[in-house]
């Protein structure tokens, strides 16, 4: 089934497919038409959606139902992100699955609420307190909107660990075609650890509470082995970028603004290419790595660098410390998209052309 | 050490990585009662394989050392948010959230007035010591008059902090809750009181008839900075004149709460309090078996995916006047037809607070190969229905381009050079043919007539039609304005 469908309701869609059993979410822009979706049609498949009194308690709620074994989810946009962070701090503490959908507007406080991605740092680094870190998905079109969210219960499932659906403004706006899954995911099995009220898991306890010093320590350690181990599940795609002598890296709706500027420039005989993480975290540095070694690069972002930083950081990480020094950006903040002639200019003025 | 076996409790306590009986609170605790009485009663009523205990932040923190059933550790102040988590997930267990004063009456006050106030289906056990015990008795919203905590050592004055957080007095003006008590634990009379209603409690829950809380007046002797016995007298004389013991809502025993909506027989029985107005009313939510038969039907037009052809240009339109001349759903019916082409289609509205000033907009991009940036920055196509939208796009078309403009505009800006301008009288033409609402479907038609859409002629009348998918009265009406409309345009 093809569908005409804006991307937030296909987040929700995917959230259905993907065999989410409960919403919980407070209002606001631009985010809210992923809310009004999950209000009609949890319900009517028989599933739950509870309006949240705060943030806060949206993703508190979470905690408990993700503690209970079901998969859960919310969405929401900066300020509300900003709410949620010591509850997904929690989250990864106790290792709940769990989905969180940030649709980035402007900042900081109230900005507006027109499309950023200066997000960033939270949405992908962790942006609550302690050593952790969520699985992060930047999905570019509303078919990954769709998509990534299904891909995100998956993972959050198998790493058991809190999912980010990182996209903005203007993307959770777009309708574009959507094909749908031909079946729904079956419900994963969490009664190994979670608390579901029954026999068999009576002695399960979900916690993040290590008294001693030395088992928190521990249990660091184990998180960040399973970090590591998440690289596995990396995503990444390229454009164009084989013959590349420019390669733009882009991430969500900026990598769109990067795809059409590589053809514009591949008519004038420029030999520019795209590479667009898909999971922001875990990053896809050795596929960036292979698409970058040699060649210029150049980011463009919604943000003020957050993301310019985080290619630096994986490019020196690979041994591209010359790529890695000499990175260009072109960004616009506030709400503002960076335009096609903006980063065409700048690709010929890179290229000495 | 001789252990005693405690019903509902481990026989020992190694999840406090100590391999004995010895819990972590004082001497003298009222969480230490209560917790025994917790347990107590889970056992005793047969429930430990169905509960879920939610528990606080706060020294109750490590009630999963001691009671022998599932535990979910919250964030400090959002077991009840937590417990909503839970109870919602899993309706049939027995769901009781235990929190402290400071995490339930401040950090926490919405969370579980909010869930209080929704009628969530779990059982909140709320011990009110009257400060933060865990943090160094601080201060808390029912610190007591005069009382001395770490934070108010000269004793709260409620000329800069107030006065004492009634919370069961506060919760049982709501309507949901079934049952809001409080009890304390001073005594041994006390503490008998106190194990009959959480038995309540857990009865409630397991009954699964709704929302409860109680509170039960505990003693904290480190922070008191007095011995047990003299801990348990501040409990019973000053705090109790404060906090009155009782009974302050039982809808079953119609105590309390005049639009009281609990009975017998949990959610499904449940006695609604009417409405105020007999217009509004819940309706039933209809119920489907799958994702696939939820979303199995289009919307709107009947489409097959996209097919790559390279051969075909891209084309970008912007569609803008204001809001309600149908501008959004004009460029939606130009998406629609360039799917029902296979073409890669995408379109996107303005949103926020730009629509409250009245103005709308859209742009659409149809491609043959898979679409770039999504913003129309140059249009090819420009269909204007206002004065300002036309000021402010105009200048912005493609050479080569096209400009559509309702007929009541005026030009104040000529459109660059190369680009064709079309004045139709859109607006005009609908209210000549008796259906003004339809001056969208006017400019349907004169893109259609002057060939600017690069789809085919059949392809935008049968989107057209299928946008009328939800109203079929209105689907041959329109379809035959559509084609008045073009001859008359093509005509003059
Ligand atoms: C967000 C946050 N702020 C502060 C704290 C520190 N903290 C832990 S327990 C507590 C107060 C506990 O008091 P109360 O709820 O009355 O429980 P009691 O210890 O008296 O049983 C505070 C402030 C925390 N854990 N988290
Ligand atoms: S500090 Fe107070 S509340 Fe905490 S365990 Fe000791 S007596 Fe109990």
């Amino acid at each position: 089934m093809t569908k005409f469908v804006k991307s937030n309701e296909a987040v929700v869609m995917g959230a259905l497919y993907a065999g989410c059993d409960l919403y919980f979410g407070y209002p606001i822009t631009p985010a809210s038409e992923i809310a009004h979706g999950a209000a009609k049609w949890f319900p009517m498949l028989g599933r739950t959606f509870v309006q949240a009194e705060c943030e806060t308690a949206s993703v508190n709620m979470m905690f408990g139902a993700a503690g209970a074994g079901k998969l859960c989810m919310t969405a929401t946009s900066g300020p509300g992100f900003s709410l949620m962070q010591e509850g997904i701090s929690y989250l990864a503490g106790a290792e709940l699955p769990a989905v969180i959908v940030d649709i980035n507007r402007a900042g900081p406080g109230l900005g507006n609420v027109y499309p950023e991605q200066s997000d960033y740092t939270p949405a992908v680094k962790g942006g609550g307190h302690g050593n952790y870190q969520t699985f992060t998905l930047a999905p570019a079109s509303a078919q990954e909107m769709c998509d990534l969210t299904i891909k995100a219960f998956q993972m959050a499932a198998k790493w058991r660990t809190p999912a980010v659906v990182f996209a903005d403004g203007l993307q959770g706006q777009m309708m574009e075609n959507v094909t749908l899954p031909d079946a729904e995911l079956p419900r994963p099995d969490f009664s190994d650890w979670a608390a579901q009220g029954e026999a068999k898991t009576r002695q399960n306890l979900v916690k993040s509470i290590f008294l001693d010093a030395a088992a928190q320590e521990v249990f660091n350690e184990h998180l960040q082995r399973k970090y590591e181990d998440m690289a596995a599940d990396a995503m990444a795609e390229t454009y164009l970028a084989a013959d590349a002598e420019l390669i733009i890296v882009a991430f969500g709706i900026a990598s769109r603004v990067a795809r059409t500027t590589a053809e514009t420039l591949r008519r004038k005989g420029l030999k520019v290419g795209v590479f667009r993480p898909i999971t922001l975290n875990p990053f896809p540095r050795e596929r960036l790595a292979a698409a970058a070694k040699g060649r210029k690069v150049m980011t463009i972002e919604l943000d003020a660098g957050q993301f310019a930083d985080d290619v630096r950081l994986n490019l020196a990480k690979s041994g591209l410390g010359a790529e890695a020094a000499s990175v260009m950006m072109i960004h616009r903040m506030g709400g503002q998209v960076v335009t096609v002639d903006d980063v065409v200019k700048a690709g010929k003025m890179i290229l000495g052309k | 050490m001789k252990t005693i076996e405690q019903k509902g409790m481990y026989p020992k306590f190694p999840r406090s990585g100590k391999d004995t009986r010895v819990t972590h609170y004082c001497a003298g605790c009222g969480h230490g009662i209560v917790n025994k009485l917790v347990a107590e009663c889970c056992a005793e009523m047969g429930l430990q394989d169905n509960t879920i205990f939610v528990d606080p932040v706060g020294c109750g923190v490590f009630t999963y050392y001691y009671w022998d059933a599932a535990h979910i550790s919250a964030a400090h102040g959002r077991a009840s948010a937590a417990a909503t988590g839970v109870s919602r997930a899993r309706p049939d267990a027995v769901t009781i959230a235990y929190q402290g004063d400071g995490d339930l009456g401040a950090i926490g006050f919405n969370n579980a007035f909010q869930a209080a106030s929704r009628g969530e289906k779990f059982g909140c056990i709320f011990i009110n010591n009257s400060l933060y015990g865990m943090t160094g008795g601080q201060m808390a919203p029912t610190t007591l008059e005069g009382e001395t905590t770490t934070t108010t050592p000269f004793g709260r004055d409620p000329a800069l902090t107030g006065h004492p957080l009634h919370v069961c007095e506060v919760f049982s003006q709501l309507q949901a809750p079934v049952y809001i008590a409080r009890v304390s634990v001073a005594d041994t009379k006390r503490i008998l009181q106190c194990k009959q209603a959480i038995k309540r409690l857990f009865e409630i829950q397991r009954d699964h008839k709704g929302y409860a809380l109680l509170e039960i007046l505990a003693p904290c002797p480190t922070n008191f900075r007095m011995d047990p016995l003299k801990a348990a007298e501040f409990c019973k004389n000053e705090m109790e004149a404060e906090f009155p013991l009782g009974v302050f809502k039982d809808a079953e025993k119609g105590v309390g709460g005049s639009r009281s909506c609990a009975t017998e027989g949990g959610a499904d029985a449940q006695e609604r309090v009417p409405p105020a107005s007999a217009s509004l009313v819940v309706k039933p939510v209809p119920q489907v078996a799958s994702c696939a038969e939820l979303f199995g039907v289009s919307d709107g037009v009947d489409a097959p995916p996209a097919e790559d052809d390279p051969a075909v240009p891209e084309r970008r339109f912007k569609f803008a006047g204001y809001g309600g001349q149908g501008i959004l759903s004009l460029g939606i019916c130009v998406a629609e037809a360039a799917r029902l082409e296979k073409r890669h289609t995408l379109w996107f509205p303005s949103y926020g607070p730009e629509q409250r000033g009245g103005s709308a907009s859209c742009s659409v991009v149809v491609s043959g190969m898979p679409i770039g940036s999504p913003t129309v920055e140059h249009p090819d196509v420009l269909v204007c229905m206002n004065q300002p939208s036309y000021e402010r796009f105009v200048g912005d078309v493609k050479k080569g381009g096209v400009v559509i403009v309702d007929a009541t505009v005026p030009l104040t800006k000529q459109p660059p050079e190369g680009v064709k301008l079309y004045q139709v009288p859109a607006i005009q033409m609908a209210e000549d043919f008796g259906v003004p609402k339809a001056a969208n479907t006017m400019m349907l038609a004169a893109l259609r007539a002057f060939k600017a859409t690069g789809l085919g002629d059949e392809s935008l009348e049968t989107a057209l039609c299928a946008s009328f998918k939800k109203k079929p009265q209105l689907v041959e009406k329109n379809r035959d304005l559509l084609r008045r409309a073009e001859d008359a345009l093509l005509n003059n």
